[in-house]
C-alpha cells in the first residue's frame, strides 16, 4: 500500500520534471552524460541513488517494476530499492524479467532478452570513463566535446603491452552511436554485446556524480579494441550447477575449505525459469585440485 | 657572354658598437665581373679586405653599400636583397666557397662532410659518399681518416677536407680562398689541377692565392683590394 | 625548398599585466617561414623568445597582429589561414597531427604513466589506428630513428635518462610527418655530450624529413647548428634578423654584436 505521506514516487513533481528534461537530453544525445539536480535521497551515496531517482522520475501507476543487484532479486539492495518504490508508489513489483516494464539494476543486464516495451535503468557510481586516467572533469568534457578518445586507446595499448591483454572486464569502455565514449556501468563485459542494438530504453543514473545518461532503443553500441585484440567476453569452462545454463554469466561461490566451488547463474530470475521448465545442473561443487595453480582459468 | 658574377659599387665597413661605435672602414666602391671560365684573382697586402670581400660575395657579410649579383637559374638574383632561403638555394646550386679556416661540424666524419654538397643536390647517399672518396683520394687524404670527423686534423688535411667540400658540387661560381695556404707542393698541385679543371668547364672563379706560383697557374685576371681602401 | 609559404607572423605580440602597468612580452614581430627553413629564436632570458613560441603554436593569443599558416584542409581552399580563426578543434587537431611541439622538459611533453611505445603510439591512435601490432611496429621504427634502445618500449619514460626521454619526445611528435616542429630550448639542461649527440640527431631528422623548425635557445652554437636563419631578440623586440651565419659572422645590431662576442669557446 502505498504512502500517502510521500508524494508519488518520494520526489516532488518539479523535481521529476527536472530530471525528465535531463533525460530527454540524454536520448537525444545516446551517451552524453548530462548534469542534473541530483537530489538528497533517504539513503546514501553508492546505494544507488542515481538510478533510484531515475526510476522515480519515470514510473507510472501502471508500471511493473524490477530491482536487481548482481542479477538477484534477493539481496539486501535489491530488497530495500523494491520496498522503497512499493512504499512511495504503490506499484506492482516482480520478480520475472519478462513481466517487468522498468528493471533497475545494480551491475548485471537480465540473460532474458528485454523487449521495446521495456525500459532498463542502470545504477552508476562514476559516469566519466575516463576518470581514472584524466581526473581533471574540464579536460573530459573538452575530449568528450572533441572526440578526442585517443586516451582510452592509449590506455588499452598499454594494457596489451604490459599484461598481453586489455584488463578491464568490468565497467568496459563503449563507444555509443559511434560517437561518445561511455560507462555501461559495472557490468561484467560479458553483458556488453547486450547494449547494441537493444530494443529497451537504456537509461542510466549517478546521483552522488550528479550525471545521467541514455542509450535509445536500436543504437549501435561497440566496446573498444585493437583489430588485432578483437573484444572477448568471459568464458566459463562450467555450466550453472542448479539449471545446467552454459550460456549464462556465472557467479563462482567457494565453498569449503578445499576450495570447491560451485557455479550458478548470476541471474536468478533466468536460473528460476529455465529450473520450471525442467532444466536440471550438476547439482554439485566442482573440486579444483590445487585451486591457486589454475587461478585465472575462467577469465 | 653573360658574366655569372657581379659586384656594383660594393662597399663594407665595420661598425663596433662595443668601441662606443668605431667604424672601420675596409673597401669602398668595388666593381667587378666574372666571366665563365675566368679566374680573378684578389691580390693585396693582408689586411686589406680581401677574406672580407669573398665573404661579401658569399652573402656571410652584410655589404655597407652596393650590390652583389649572381647568375643563378638562368636569371640575374641580387644577393644583397634575397631571402635567406633564396640565398641558401644560391649556396646549394650556384655558388660555391672554400673558406680559409674549415668550419667543423662537430661528430660528423670526413666522408659524410665532403658527401653533403651532393646530398642536398638529391645524390643519393651511397653514390655522394662514392664520389666524396674519389675527391679525398685525389688530394691524397688517407683513408683512415675518412670516417674520422676532421677536429682532429692538421691544418693541411682539415684545408683538403675543405676544398673537397667546396668543389665537389661543381657549382658554376666559385669563391676560393686561400685553398693552397697549408698544403705541400704535391697537394697544391693537386688544387691547381681542379681548380683549371673547374675553370675548363665554364665555372667563374673569385680566389685569393697567398703563393705567387699559384696564382700564376690559375688566375686569369686580378684586382687589387688595397686600392679600394676607405680614405680614413 | 618550395615556393609555398608554410607559416606567416605579421606583426604579433602579446602584452602582459605586470604589477600595475601592461608590458609587451613580445611585440611586433613579423617572419615568413617556408617549408624545410629551420628558424633560430635567440635571446637572453626576458627577450620574449618563449612567450614568442607560444604565440606561434596557438597557446597564447596575440594581443595584436596575427599568426598565419598553411593548414592545407581537403576541399577548403589552398592558402594561409589566420590561426585565430580557427576553432578550438581545429587548432587541437593541428597540434596533434601538422604540428610538433618539442618542450625544454621532456616531462612536459610526454605522458610520464605509460610507456615509451603508448607514447609514441598516441598521436596514431588519436587519428583512429586501431591494430595493435601495427601501433608497435611503427613505435619500434621510430625509436629507432631516433636512437633508442628498441627493447626500452615498454618501460616507462621516468626509467629513461634527460637524454633518452628528449628522443623520445622528439618521436612522439614526429609520428604524424608534421611539417612545422616548434622546439623550446631542446637541448638545455642536458649533459653536454647528450646535448651534442641530441643536435646531431635534430640536424638529421630535419634534414632528412625537410621539416620546417622555429628553435628558441639561448646558445648560438645552437643556432648555427641547426638553424638556416636567425631571430634575436631582446626586450620583446626582434633587433637583427637574417641568414644564421650572416648574423653571428657580422652582426650589426649593437646587442647581437654583444652576445656574438660573450660567447666563450673552449
Amino acid at each position: 500500500m502505498m504512502d500517502e505521506n510521500y508524494n508519488f514516487g518520494f520526489l516532488d513533481e518539479r523535481t521529476k520534471k527536472m530530471i525528465r528534461r535531463a533525460l530527454l537530453k540524454a536520448v537525444a544525445i545516446p551517451g552524453y552524460q548530462v548534469p542534473f539536480g541530483s537530489r538528497e535521497m533517504p539513503f546514501a551515496y553508492g546505494w544507488g541513488t542515481g538510478g533510484v531517482q531515475v526510476t522515480a522520475s519515470i514510473i507510472g501507476r501502471a508500471d511493473v517494476l524490477k530491482v536487481i543487484d548482481q542479477g538477484a532479486d534477493d539481496t539486501t539492495n535489491a530488497v530495500n530499492i523494491r520496498r522503497f518504490f512499493a512504499r512511495t508508489t504503490g506499484v506492482k513489483t516482480t520478480e520475472k524479467t519478462a513481466g517487468a516494464s522498468i528493471i533497475q539494476t545494480r551491475h548485471r543486464i537480465p540473460e532474458t532478452a528485454l523487449t521495446e516495451a521495456q525500459t532498463i535503468v542502470y545504477q552508476v557510481p562514476m559516469p566519466e570513463p575516463l576518470f581514472r586516467l584524466e581526473p581533471r572533469r574540464r579536460e573530459t568534457i573538452t575530449m568528450h566535446a572533441l572526440a578526442e578518445y585517443g586516451l582510452m586507446n592509449v590506455k588499452l595499448y598499454e594494457d596489451i603491452a604490459q599484461l598481453g591483454a586489455i584488463s578491464k572486464t568490468y565497467d568496459y569502455p563503449v563507444l555509443v552511436n559511434e560517437r561518445y565514449l561511455t560507462s555501461p556501468s559495472p557490468i561484467p563485459k560479458f553483458d556488453n554485446p547486450k547494449m547494441h542494438m537493444n530494443p529497451a530504453l537504456q537509461l542510466f543514473g549517478a546521483g552522488r556524480e550528479k550525471r545521467l545518461y541514455a542509450i535509445p532503443p536500436y543504437t549501435a553500441v561497440r566496446s573498444l579494441d585493437f583489430e588485432d585484440h578483437p573484444f572477448e567476453v568471459q568464458r566459463w569452462d562450467h555450466a550453472c550447477a542448479l539449471c545446467g545454463a552454459a550460456d549464462s554469466f556465472l557467479d563462482e561461490m567457494i565453498v569449503d575449505d578445499q576450495g570447491s566451488r560451485l557455479f550458478v547463474c548470476s541471474d536468478s530470475d533466468y536460473c528460476g525459469e529455465r529450473r520450471e521448465t525442467g532444466h536440471v545442473g550438476c547439482q554439485q561443487a566442482v573440486h579444483i585440485p590445487d585451486a591457486l595453480a589454475q587461478e585465472g582459468s575462467a577469465s | 657572354m653573360t658574366a655569372l658574377l657581379e659586384a656594383t659599387d660594393l662597399s663594407k665597413t665595420f661598425t663596433l658598437h662595443g668601441r662606443g661605435g668605431l667604424a672601420l672602414p675596409v673597401f669602398s666602391g668595388i666593381h667587378l665581373r666574372v666571366l665563365p671560365g675566368e679566374c680573378l684573382a684578389l691580390t693585396g697586402h693582408s689586411g686589406s679586405g680581401k677574406s672580407s670581400l669573398l665573404r661579401c660575395l658569399y652573402g656571410n657579410y652584410g655589404a655597407t653599400a652596393g650590390e652583389v649579383r649572381i647568375r643563378h637559374q638562368d636569371q640575374w638574383l641580387s644577393l644583397s636583397t634575397a631571402a635567406p632561403r633564396e640565398v641558401m638555394d644560391v649556396r646549394r646550386l650556384t655558388l660555391g666557397y672554400v673558406s680559409q679556416f674549415l668550419r667543423v661540424i662537430p661528430r660528423v666524419s670526413t666522408l659524410d662532410i665532403v658527401a653533403e654538397p651532393l646530398r642536398r643536390l638529391g645524390v643519393a647517399a651511397d653514390v655522394a659518399r662514392s664520389q666524396a672518396a674519389e675527391w679525398l683520394a685525389r688530394l691524397n687524404l688517407h683513408e683512415r681518416l675518412w670516417h674520422l670527423p676532421p677536429a682532429t686534423f692538421s691544418g693541411g688535411e682539415q684545408q683538403r677536407v675543405n676544398i673537397a667540400h667546396g668543389l665537389i658540387a661543381g657549382q658554376p661560381v666559385l669563391l676560393l680562398d686561400e685553398p693552397t695556404a697549408s698544403l705541400d707542393a704535391d697537394n697544391r698541385r693537386v688544387v691547381v689541377e681542379l681548380i683549371c679543371a673547374a675553370r675548363a668547364r665554364g665555372a667563374a672563379v673569385v680566389g685569393i692565392f697567398h703563393d705567387d706560383e699559384v696564382r700564376e697557374a690559375v688566375a686569369s685576371r686580378c684586382l687589387d683590394v688595397e686600392q679600394y681602401r676607405k680614405p680614413q | 625548398m618550395s615556393d609555398k609559404l608554410l607559416l606567416s607572423v605579421r606583426g604579433a605580440g602579446k602584452q602582459f599585466m605586470q604589477g600595475s602597468r601592461l608590458r609587451w612580452a613580445c611585440h611586433n614581430v613579423s617572419f615568413d617561414l617556408y617549408p624545410g627553413e629551420v628558424l633560430a629564436v635567440v635571446g637572453e632570458s626576458g627577450s620574449g623568445k618563449s612567450t614568442l613560441l607560444r604565440l606561434l603554436a596557438s597557446r597564447l593569443a596575440c594581443d595584436e597582429g596575427s599568426v598565419h599558416y598553411d593548414v592545407r584542409e581537403e576541399g577548403a581552399a589552398p592558402g594561409l589561414v589566420n590561426l585565430a580563426d580557427l576553432s578550438e578543434a581545429r587548432l587541437r587537431w593541428l597540434a596533434r597531427t601538422d604540428w610538433g611541439f618539442v618542450e625544454q622538459h621532456a616531462r612536459d611533453g610526454l605522458r610520464m604513466n605509460v610507456s615509451g611505445g603508448a607514447n609514441i603510439g598516441e598521436r596514431m591512435m588519436a587519428l583512429g589506428a586501431r591494430h595493435y601490432g601495427k601501433l608497435r611496429a611503427e613505435a619500434l621504427t621510430w625509436m629507432e630513428r631516433v636512437e633508442l634502445d628498441a627493447s626500452r618500449i615498454d618501460d616507462l619514460p621516468g626509467t629513461y635518462s634527460g637524454g633518452m626521454q628528449q628522443r623520445l619526445q622528439i618521436a612522439r611528435n614526429l609520428v604524424t610527418h608534421p611539417r612545422l616542429v616548434f622546439m623550446d630550448e631542446p637541448t638545455t639542461g642536458l649533459d653536454v655530450s647528450v646535448q651534442a649527440r641530441l643536435l646531431d640527431l635534430l640536424r638529421e631528422l630535419v634534414d632528412q624529413l625537410q621539416l620546417a623548425a622555429v628553435v628558441v635557445t639561448h646558445d648560438l652554437a645552437v643556432a648555427r647548428l641547426l638553424a638556416h636563419r636567425m631571430l634575436v631578440m631582446k626586450d620583446g623586440v626582434v633587433v637583427e634578423q637574417g641568414l644564421t651565419d650572416r648574423v653571428l659572422d657580422d652582426p650589426q645590431h649593437p646587442y647581437t654584436q654583444l652576445l656574438v662576442s660573450s660567447v666563450l669557446t673552449p
